[in-house]
């Protein structure tokens, strides 16, 4: 597979092979199609094969004060544990976030390239890169990789001109503007806690609060969800990490263990 | 010195590559245009040639000198009209495929480069020529409402300014726009670049054409009678300021 380097190239087309219409449109990464009797079935295949379920919980809503980002840090290979240490909250620059859900090295490499693509826009014109701008140019790069294999469920958080900024960006292409998204198997039992908790006018506190338990009782009914609940703030500075609790001292710190009764005593005769 | 003319991408002995003078030559010979850079509001203005009496006035008003790059973007240019029609096209794209891959408008510095890259690269190609024309680009910059004015020539270089002309006998004009100009909005620009376009140019409607850009309503054709009335106001203030230096003296 031809490697991006699009972020490296400069924009013009080469001289001579310019046709008008279609200058500024980069060709697709493509590779050969092996023989096969059934394509369609191979193909099929071939894409269940390479697509891990996205065993993890994150988490990213955007509140008066600014935007909140919270993820577990555990790493599955099917039933092993393989991490309880991940980053999965990855740091683009200093006031983009993007999170990571899916393939680990997929997500890793192409925020780092989504990084090194908003420098090269700031350089170039001499202003910061728009939270819509950096989730456009990931979509697109992702859109151009569909149906290979990528798997990418991220959103990209930041502070811009405009304000706070969310963005939720997938393998498919698709690209989404909202207020509130959690990814990863675990966003069904986070979506719970955090849609009932949700107000807007909330205090940075509250909203690191909700997103803490949020995280929490994810890790606490997924099986592929645990470790360390990050949760990290975006304002009109940048971004600060806020805390990093692991979620086992989290269940006792919510569900304190009651002294019991001692029953009566066996007296042995 | 002949044998170094030949092709582009041969420079001379002394440093200098022809073609791209010689295009600049070429645009010495185009048009006159001019672009006044105020407060709130940028002028361009470039001299018309009186259309031919066989040729359709109808098709010559829609093959504006002054073009639209963008809602909040445009473009004058003297020298070579066939080249101009390639280069706003490719610009035009440019705009689109910017608002498509950052969902935002381009600034007016960023579309400047992006035309001055291009002229650029046919200076440096095996079997092209380059563009023959210098541009002038105005705009409101999208985030900050800031109008700008840059130009760009054949070798591909850009800059901004407050005033600036080009095309034929650009060097009077400027040397005018230079004593007489000030920071000024509204109305007042459009007088200051006609006033700078009647330097070269012969008086009247018929022979120049003036578009006005605002933040607020774009690119603004002035229709003929708008012009007349304008260079109306000119030739009286200047008849008074005749008027007044002849006065005085006589008196004693």
């Amino acid at each position: 597979m031809k490697f991006d380097t699009s972020g490296l190239e400069s924009h013009g087309q080469l001289v001579g092979a310019s046709d008008g219409l279609f200058n500024g449109f980069p060709t697709a990464p493509s590779f050969e199609i092996p023989n096969t009797t059934d394509f369609d079935c191979f193909q099929k295949e071939a894409i269940q094969m390479v697509k891990p379920a996205k065993g993890t919980t994150t988490l990213a809503f955007i509140f008066k004060e600014g935007v909140m980002v919270a993820a577990d840090s555990r790493a599955s290979m099917g039933g092993y544990i393989s991490s309880q240490s991940v980053k999965k909250i990855i740091e683009i620059n200093p006031y983009m976030l993007g999170t990571m859900a899916g393939g680990a090295a997929d997500c890793q490499f192409w925020h780092r390239n989504l990084g090194i693509k908003c420098r090269l826009h700031e350089l170039a014109n001499k202003r910061r890169i728009s939270v819509t701008g950096a989730s456009k140019l990931l979509a697109n790069i992702l859109y151009n990789y569909r149906g290979m294999g990528l798997s990418v469920g991220t959103m990209i958080a930041g502070w811009d001109e405009t304000g706070p900024g969310l963005y939720y960006v997938d393998s498919e292409g698709g690209r989404l503007k909202g207020m509130r998204f959690s990814v990863g198997s675990g966003s069904p039992y986070a979506y719970g806690v955090l849609d009932n908790g949700y107000r807007y006018d909330m205090s940075v506190g509250e909203a690191a609060e909700l997103a803490r338990r949020s995280i929490y009782h994810a890790t606490f009914r997924d099986g592929a969800s645990g470790g360390v609940a990050s949760v990290y703030y975006v304002g009109p500075d940048g971004w600060k990490k806020l805390s990093g609790d692991d979620v086992a001292e989290l269940h006792y710190n919510y569900y304190p263990v009651q002294p019991s009764v001692v029953e009566q005593v066996m007296v042995e005769t | 010195m002949a044998r170094y003319d030949r092709a582009i991408t041969v420079f001379s002995p002394d440093g200098h590559l022809f073609q791209v003078e010689y295009a600049l030559e070429a645009v010495r010979k185009g048009n006159a245009a001019v672009g006044v850079r105020g407060t709130d509001t940028i002028v361009l203005g470039v001299e018309k040639k009186s259309t031919a009496k066989l040729q359709d006035s109808r098709s010559v008003r829609k093959i504006r000198k002054i073009v639209n790059l963008d809602n909040h973007i445009a473009l004058a240019c003297a020298g070579l009209k066939a080249d101009a029609r390639v280069l706003i096209n490719r610009a035009r794209i440019e705009c689109q495929s910017h608002r498509l891959t950052v969902e935002d408008p381009v600034t007016v510095e960023y579309i400047t480069r992006y035309i001055a890259g291009l002229q650029q690269k046919y200076t440096q190609s095996g079997g092209v020529r380059p563009f023959g024309l210098s541009t002038l680009i105005v705009g409101f910059d999208p985030y900050t409402g800031i109008p700008s004015l840059y130009q760009t020539d054949p070798s591909g270089t850009f800059s901004a300014w407050k005033a600036n002309a080009t095309g034929r006998n650009s060097n009077s004009m400027r040397e005018f726009l230079e004593k007489n100009y000030k920071e000024t909005s509204g109305q007042e620009t459009v007088k200051l670049a006609i006033r700078a376009l009647l330097e070269v140019v012969e008086s009247g409607g018929k022979n120049i054409e003036v578009a006005v850009m605002t933040k607020d309503h774009g690119l603004r054709q002035l229709d003929e009678a708008e012009i007349d009335a304008v260079v109306a106001e000119i030739e009286a203030e200047k008849a008074a300021a005749e008027a007044a230096k002849k006065g005085p003296p006589k008196e004693t």
